[in-house]
């Protein structure tokens, strides 16, 4: 930085403000206690201090205020060293390297400056101070000093206290509304006592850390990601990144969250349906493409259960969102008479690299180099296929098949209702065991087993559900027999492989109202 | 002293004041049906208990799209403007 340099009032030693500009020239230095250059300078700006003090102020800034004290008695030094241990001065003054040395005029515009000590400038900057002092030059034994010695990063760009200061300075993107905790308050409990939870504890949104998870996308920060149903609240790239930084997301999951917040906001997802149905629906989220394996998603051994962070954080950031930006809590728009733990979080990727089919985003028109999150709205899930028998392929299938009769009710059959199968490794291996068996084909099959005679699901003694007795008096035999699989069509069975090497257990999970009429699946592309 | 972000819309709910109760009911009573199964059912018998009791009040019957769904703009706004009244019922 050149010109007028920011003004400063810091505390010298003695507890005085030292405001800058001072009226006069300056020679302003940061310095930190622990940088070996900064020790080697030490004794040069005493020397400038005692030759022209009595006509500029010479003044050493240091990062910590015990370094001050420290550095005051090893070199026994008498000119007046400032407190800046909060380091906003030094931010504001935007350099890399400490020593730091600005020569400015009475008004504060720098005139020079140096970082480091490359004695030559050390030198021309002393030539300088004399000329425009009109002063005699400092005593000082240059030949004595090494010709050039490096500097050492200054304290202000710490990652740590750099990502404070950006959050805290004028032109900060942060916005939203800074709530204070007092020193007496535990910050978990706080946090829960403001309604901000799902339940569980949250990591606390503080500038630095969403500072550190808006760097996880190039969207700006007051971007508007999506408006959130049921409140209809938009929802900024700056509160998505709060939501998931409670959630526990790393920065570079945040596109992830970000798409699937655009999918589940928009009109054919209904989230405000599948927030307040009393059947108690959840979007399930599957990340298909690169960055499942740049992030390190699973998908793999416990695909669809704990100790990955990401399956884990996404879900439950995009919760959050829903929750906190949205308003969808339960005993107000949730009405779910029992609910689903899906509603804390339900996230995983699928294994393409395992799978014998396109993966799911490419058979929904996506490019394969794509990364793209797919949201159901299911209501259970997820449910256990358990065949560890069967090998013969159309067997495998049959049992998947069977598994997915219990979407709903099992009874009840020819359903526009979604179903997401996740095929296991080893059940994929079985299918494939005689040759290729396309998706078309397990559905073919899942439709097949699955197929009963509509009197099947007319309502009797043991089940009151499904055709209603005077309407099936209406019917013909020919209609009472006529066949019903468990689908409405193909388009609601949705295929993806996930799952460790072994295991015969597939699973499924079941949807809620599908389409029009409630809920249809949507994805998105993931920019990052 | 921890400072953190506030991740909710940050939006003052607007308050509405509540219809002034006259102790009357006279008018249009408008009766709308979300289409959950049976909310046909109920809303029958509520009408026929009010247009008994209230003969000289107007009842009118709305439908929802789906109940999956909020009420479209256009309906509310119909039902806002040719009712003094309005029942809404759930059902299963």
């Amino acid at each position: 930085m050149t010109g007028a340099m920011p003004p400063f009032s810091l505390s010298d030693l003695a507890g005085g403000d030292r405001a800058f500009p001072t009226g006069r020239r300056a020679l302003v230095c940061f310095v930190k206690e622990d940088c070996h250059t900064c020790n080697l300078a030490a004794p040069v700006l005493q020397a400038f201090h005692n030759q022209w003090g009595d006509r500029a102020d010479i003044w050493v800034v240091g990062q910590s205020a015990e370094g001050n004290h420290i550095l005051i008695d090893r070199h026994g030094l008498t000119l007046p060293f400032l407190d800046d241990s909060s380091c906003k001065t030094s931010f504001a003054w935007d350099f890399e390297i400490v020593p730091a040395a600005f020569w400015t005029d009475a008004e504060g515009v720098a005139i020079a400056r140096t970082e480091g000590f490359v004695r030559q400038e050390w030198q021309d900057l002393a030539d300088r101070i004399a000329v425009d002092l009109d002063a005699p030059p400092a005593q000082i034994d240059w030949e004595s000093l090494p010709k050039w010695q490096p500097g050492c990063g200054s304290k202000h760009l710490d990652p740590d206290i750099n990502d404070r200061l950006q959050a805290e300075a004028s032109n900060s993107p942060i916005r939203a509304r800074r709530i204070e905790i007092g020193e007496a308050d535990d910050i978990a409990e706080f946090m829960f006592d403001q309604g901000f939870s799902d339940g569980l504890p949250l990591v606390p949104p503080t500038p630095e850390r969403v500072l550190r998870m808006l760097r996880g996308t190039p969207r700006g920060p007051q971007d508007i990601v999506a408006i959130v149903p049921p409140n209809m609240a938009p929802a900024t790239v700056e509160k998505v990144a709060i939501n998931a930084v409670m959630a526990g997301c790393r920065p570079e999951y945040l596109p992830v969250v970000i798409a699937a917040l655009e999918a589940v906001c928009t009109d054919e997802f209904n989230m405000h349906g599948v927030a307040a149905t009393t059947m108690g629906a959840s979007p399930v989220l599957v990340v298909n493409g690169p960055i499942r394996n740049r992030i390190g998603m699973n998908m793999r051994l416990a695909a669809l259960g704990t100790d990955n962070r990401a399956n884990a954080t996404i879900g439950r950031a995009l919760r959050l969102v829903v929750r906190n930006v949205g308003g969808a809590k339960p005993g107000g728009v949730d009405r779910s008479t029992l609910s689903t733990p899906m509603k804390f979080t339900m996230c995983f990727a699928e294994w393409e690299e395992g799978s014998p089919w396109d993966p799911l985003h490419v058979e929904r028109g996506f490019k394969r180099e794509d990364s793209v999150v797919t949201a159901f709205a299911m209501t259970s899930g997820p449910v256990q296929i358990v065949d560890q028998e069967s090998r013969e392929p159309d067997q495998v299938a049959g049992s998947l098949g069977l598994g997915l009769e219990g979407v709903f009710l099992s009874k009840i059959h020819r359903m526009p209702v979604d179903a997401l199968l996740v095929v296991c490794p080893e059940h994929a291996k079985s299918l494939l065991s005689a040759g290729p068996y396309s998706k078309t084909r397990l559905r073919d099959r899942i439709q097949e087993v699955t197929t009963r005679p509509l009197r099947e699901m007319v309502a009797n003694g043991v089940s009151g559900a499904g055709i209603p007795a005077a309407s099936a008096a209406k019917m013909t035999a020919a209609q009472l027999e006529s066949p019903a699989p468990k689908f409405a069509s193909h388009d609601y069975i949705h295929i993806v492989v996930a799952g460790s090497d072994a295991g015969k257990f597939s699973a499924a999970f079941y949807g809620w109202a599908t389409g029009a009429m409630g809920s249809a699946s949507v994805s998105r592309k993931i920019e990052c | 002293m921890t400072t953190i972000l506030d991740p909710t819309d940050e939006r003052v709910p607007v308050e509405r004041q509540i219809t002034p109760r006259t102790g009357k009911v006279s008018g249009v009573i408008g009766l709308m049906d979300i289409r959950k199964p049976r909310g046909n059912v109920l809303l029958d018998e509520l009408d026929r208990l009010l247009s008994a009791r209230f003969p000289d009040a107007q009842v009118k019957r709305y439908e929802k799209p789906t109940f999956t769904k909020p009420c479209p703009t256009d309906l509310r706004q119909k039902i806002a403007s040719e009712c003094d009244f309005l029942v809404e019922a759930l059902a299963d």
